[in-house]
């Protein structure tokens, strides 16, 4: 269990520092580091089993049907990440309690870290690939939040949204990488994917999955061309800065092919792209590094020219490459941590981080610059710092690379080159900030001289333990690191161990020369700097975040415009579309049969279903043409409605020409009171191009939906009736399947639209609801509306139909899980009875004797249908698991009963309560308002 | 019979669209109810056009599909709720726009489309 708890600790912990925020800030600081601290101890657990070189996992099936494990692994990789991100990150969190302002809302702050770290850690101990992604994309929107900290800023908002966009980019990209991966090995989890090289490389997929993953860790580690976010996001406070830029969120991308490298390396492609990618982002950020004038900035190109470091080193790809480049993961976060803490000191003291308005520190500030000496000095890679070790190495591993062939030997040149800048940033940052005097411009001059001192010693302290670390781990590296090194590396690899020395003193070699030749050079870049910086502004670049934003406008403007285009507020433009891509849709269809006739032959015509066609044509064409006559139109509708219950009818279908019947019955109701509200002849004002473009879109629709219904009709398909039929008797206790289906094998999707004919009833309250009428006190003639407004015939007939009606709705109720009935066609038919007696009689005399409230049914009948549901958890069975049973009654003999029935009763009375509830307020408001004559 | 059926349902579906790209909120209602019609009898002849077949244990010796029945029924039952809403929801419509026309836009004297 303990796995778990090393990476909830952390995301737990995110609340703390939101409740403990009240109590002070080196309070909420301190109880906001246990959570951390417990972690990174529990990690430390593992150590001993780890750096003997075993794997410590845990898995919780978590969506296995999608694959996606709740699986943790603890390897050498993911334990020296884990003591960087725990490690790194409680002396951040430390030296945060010192750095923001006291007006700021350090909770909220320290909460977003947490958070960060929790997810920074499930992407190294993830065991599964969708796990890793899932992190993957929370360290985006926890880098987001945090980047866009001082949302007051635009700058900071511009950088947030800059990385969030770069690096959610690159995430949908790894997406499709892993899917494709996990395509090719069957699964997900880690182990088969890093055991599965071999099919990987083989597969025919390999050089998409290989650039859709490149795609996810260059955009994270801020590789070329994706760098341009990295320096956006110094808008960050530095704390930030320090974890996420320095020691963690951009190490994510190359974690990752450090990862994923027994799966994908080692392959020509790989190391191709790997190092030519990670040279020329060494060679570019470097020179930017020496250009640049804001602290921040220099650190931030020196950050991306060392990530495109050891990215050439994993490319290179030999044993002791990879030994380098997890050598150097540790010592880049070691001493760029350092640098950040210091220029945030640097910043916070003096108030700017302009390295021109900068110099001369060293008397004010003498323990900042001990730590930034000691970490640049390890960043330029001078000895005896752990920065040495690790350019010694590339340096060694560059010269024995053929990657390019004849032009192999130019790769420990640039290698060289970019050594030599790296020392001249390091150098100049340290000359031009304790030593060498500001250069200010003419206005600087006349203002005061920066006046600075150190930082309290808590601030100092994580930045010196760091610094004093690069140092310790450059002279003792084989005791401090070399066995987490030699772990990590195994993790890289696969499955070799090489044999490795981590010395300062190598003797007189290549490397060593090499470094000499750097140190010299930078020397003598930096003693030329102005003359670099003068030719450099020869050369206006292009600022990427400029560019940058000018394309995110650009999307945002053809969407609006396309948006204007499709939404133009009209309902029939909508619809048009609309038809207009289903007519592509099946036209694609169809387009794909090979014949239209299908191979199972046609049944004989007779009089009667040419007959009811006809009349089906002619009201549907007839109810088209009189659109315009309302009342026309609408009883040439009930032609239809009416025939097509005869047709359920012939094709054996009872209920539902019962149901088809009642529903005629109650919709026409509907519609002609609707008729009362609506205006009685719309004026004709139509071109007739729209009339013949409408028509033409109906007619093409209804010919692909003939076309579709006939290729159906002559084709043999499969079918689960067979299931039904078959299990009817046994396992719903009814004769009559289709009543089965609905109250028993499907019951769940009954129980959806009840629930939906419910809230279709209770929206009519509503949308009623102090209702400004347009009522018509006589016809378009001016002929008044007769003012016998309740015949006696019918209400006679009424009154006398309704214990009939009722009857007969009991009857088929009762009889409908055997034969053609059930509760939902009980329940219109005792509509269609009451509302008879509204009609005759009106709201007021009906309402006298009936005080009934329809919302009141319906939502019984919803609750009882749901009861009946949950009733058979009370039994340990899942919801909605009917039960039925056979009773002896006397004198009625013996009955079936079962639970289904109940049920129904709930289906019956919702159906009745809204039906009613729809109706009888639509009909209620032509009563409660007195008629006046329409205002045209 | 199988050609005769699929021609309704095209007739149907044919009117029902043409209705439904009316102006007014009327004639798009009745295009929608004949719409539906169109969509149930497809919907149930997926099961097959079987005469005297009803899906009752006892009655048939080769019953026909009953799942396509079940869901039609259902869909009867929507549609009528969805029918209603629609309805009073144009009635409120013309009620506070002044229009019955389906964009809310053009008064009662605007253009008829």
């Amino acid at each position: 269990m303990s796995l778990l708890w090393i990476l909830i600790l952390p995301i737990a912990g995110a609340l703390v520092p939101v409740f403990a925020a009240r109590h002070g800030r080196r309070a909420c600081v301190a109880v906001t580091l246990i959570a951390p601290l417990l972690a990174l101890a529990l990690a430390l657990l593992h150590g001993p089993t780890v750096i003997g070189g075993d794997i410590v996992s845990q898995s919780l099936a978590w969506m296995p049907l999608l694959g996606l494990d709740l699986a943790l692994r603890i390897d050498g990789l993911t334990l020296l990440f884990a003591l960087l991100i725990l490690g790194i990150g409680s002396l951040i969190l430390f030296y945060t309690g010192y750095y923001l302002h006291t007006d700021e809302d350090d909770g909220r702050f320290l909460a977003y870290m947490m958070l960060f770290m929790g997810a920074m850690l499930g992407i190294v101990m993830a065991d599964n690939l969708l796990l890793l992604w899932l992190f993957w994309e929370l360290t985006g929107i926890s880098s987001f939040l945090l980047i866009g900290f001082w949302g007051h800023r635009s700058d900071a908002r511009r950088g947030a949204r800059m990385a969030l966009a770069v690096t959610g980019a690159g995430g949908l990209a790894l997406l499709a990488g892993i899917l494709l991966i996990g395509q090719e090995v069957g699964s997900f989890a880690m182990a088969e994917v890093l055991a599965a090289g071999e099919t990987l490389r083989a597969s025919s997929h390999y050089p998409a999955i290989l650039v859709l993953v490149l795609l996810g860790a260059f955009t994270k580690s801020a590789q070329l061309p994706f760098h341009f976010w990295l320096p956006h996001a110094m808008a960050a406070p530095t704390p930030v800065s320090a974890f996420l830029h320095s020691a963690t969120m951009v190490k994510a991308g190359v974690f990752l092919l450090a990862r994923l490298n027994p799966a994908l390396g080692d392959t020509a492609l790989w190391a191709l792209i790997l190092s030519l990618v990670g040279l020329a982002t060494l060679l570019y950020a470097a020179w930017f590094a020496l250009l640049e004038r804001d602290l921040k900035g220099i650190l931030a190109f020196s950050t991306i020219s060392h990530l495109g470091l050891i990215t050439l080193l994993l490319g290179l790809g030999s044993p002791l490459a990879i030994v380098a480049a997890v050598f150097h993961i540790l010592n880049h976060a070691t001493f760029k941590a350092a640098l950040f803490m210091s220029v945030g000191m640097i910043d916070h003291e003096t108030g700017t981080r302009d390295i021109d308005r900068l110099g001369a520190l060293w008397s004010m500030m003498p323990l900042t610059g001990t730590l930034t000496i000691l970490a640049g000095a390890a960043m330029a890679g001078l000895p005896p710092f752990n920065g040495f070790l690790s350019k010694e190495m590339l340096f060694a591993q560059s010269l024995g690379n053929n990657l390019l062939g004849a032009l192999s030997a130019l790769i420990p040149l640039l290698v060289v080159i970019g050594a030599v800048l790296s020392v001249a940033y390091s150098l100049r940052l340290i000359y031009s900030l304790f030593f060498a005097a500001p250069r200010l411009t003419r206005e600087q001059k006349a203002q005061p001289p920066l006046e600075a001192h150190d930082p309290a010693k808590g601030m100092l302290a994580p930045g010196l333990f760091l610094a004093a670390m690069s140092l310790l781990l450059g002279l003792f590296p084989m005791t401090l690191a070399a066995p987490l090194i030699k772990a990590a590396s195994l993790a890289v690899q696969g499955d070799t161990t090489p044999l490795f020395q981590l010395v300062l003193w190598h003797g007189l070699d290549l490397p060593l020369a090499m470094s000499v030749v750097a140190v010299v050079g930078g020397i003598l870049v930096l003693h030329q700097h102005r003359h670099l910086a003068g030719i450099a502004a020869l050369f206006p670049g292009r600022d990427a975040g400029l560019a940058f934003e000018a394309a995110v406008q650009r999307v945002i403007k053809a969407a609006l415009w396309l948006t204007l285009r499709l939404e133009n507020g009209s309902l029939q433009r909508y619809q048009a579309l609309l038809i207009l891509c289903a007519l592509a849709m099946a036209g694609i269809g169809l387009s794909r049969l090979d014949a239209l006739t299908g191979e199972k032959g046609m049944q004989p015509l007779d009089g009667m279903l040419v007959l009811g066609a006809a009349l089906m044509v002619f009201g549907a064409i007839g109810s088209a043409l009189s659109h315009r006559w309302r009342l026309v139109s609408l009883l040439m509708l009930s032609v239809v409605g009416l025939t097509v219950s005869m047709t359920f009818v012939r094709f054996s279908a009872p209920d539902l020409a019962l149901t088809q019947l009642s529903v005629e019955v109650v919709s026409m109701i509907l519609l002609i009171l609707a008729l009362f509200f609506l205006p009685q002849r719309p004026p004709l004002l139509v071109s007739s191009r729209r009339i013949l473009r409408d028509l033409l879109l109906a007619a093409s629709l209804g010919l692909v939906v003939a076309m579709l219904n006939y290729a159906f009709l002559t084709r043999e398909s499969l079918s689960i009736a067979g299931f039904f039929l078959r299990e009817s008797v046994p396992g719903g206790g009814g004769t009559n399947v289709v009543n089965v289906i609905l109250v028993d094998f499907r019951g769940f999707d009954t129980l959806g639209e009840i629930t939906v004919l419910t809230l279709a009833g209770l929206a009519t309250f509503k949308l009623l609801n102090r209702l400004k009428l347009f009522m018509p006190a006589g016809n378009l003639e001016g002929i008044r509306w007769s003012q016998h407004r309740y015949p006696l015939i019918l209400a006679v007939v009424a009154q006398i139909l309704l214990p009939l009606a009722l009857l007969v709705s009991a009857y088929i109720f009762l009889r409908g899980h055997n034969q053609p009935g059930g509760g939902f066609i009980a329940g219109l038919i005792t509509a269609v009875a009451l509302i008879l007696q509204y009609i005759a009689r009106g709201h007021d005399w009906t309402r006298e004797r009936l005080p009934i409230s329809y919302p009141v049914v319906a939502v019984s009948g919803l609750a009882i249908a749901t009861a009946t549901g949950m009733a058979s958890w009370l039994f340990g069975y899942p919801f909605l698991t009917s039960a039925f049973g056979h009773f002896d009654v006397p004198l009625i003999g013996e009955i079936e009963l079962a639970s289904a029935m109940l049920f129904d009763a709930g289906v019956y009375l919702a159906v009745v309560g809204a039906t009613l509830m729809i109706l009888i307020n639509l009909g209620r408001v032509t009563t409660i308002h007195r008629p006046r004559l329409e205002e045209r | 019979m199988e050609l005769l059926f699929s021609l309704v349902v095209g007739v149907l579906t044919a009117s029902g669209i043409y209705l439904l790209l009316r102006g007014r909120t009327f004639p798009v209602i009745v295009g929608l109810t004949l719409l539906s019609y169109a969509v149930n009898l497809f919907l149930f002849s997926t099961g097959g056009l079987n005469t005297d077949a009803a899906a009752v244990i006892g009655e048939s010796l080769t019953p026909t599909d009953p799942l396509p029945q079940a869901l039609v029924l259902t869909a009867i039952v929507i549609g009528f709720a969805m029918t209603a809403f629609v309805v009073i929801l144009a009635i409120r419509a013309r009620s506070e726009l002044g229009s019955d026309h389906v964009d809310g836009q053009q008064g009662e004297a605007g253009d008829g489309r």
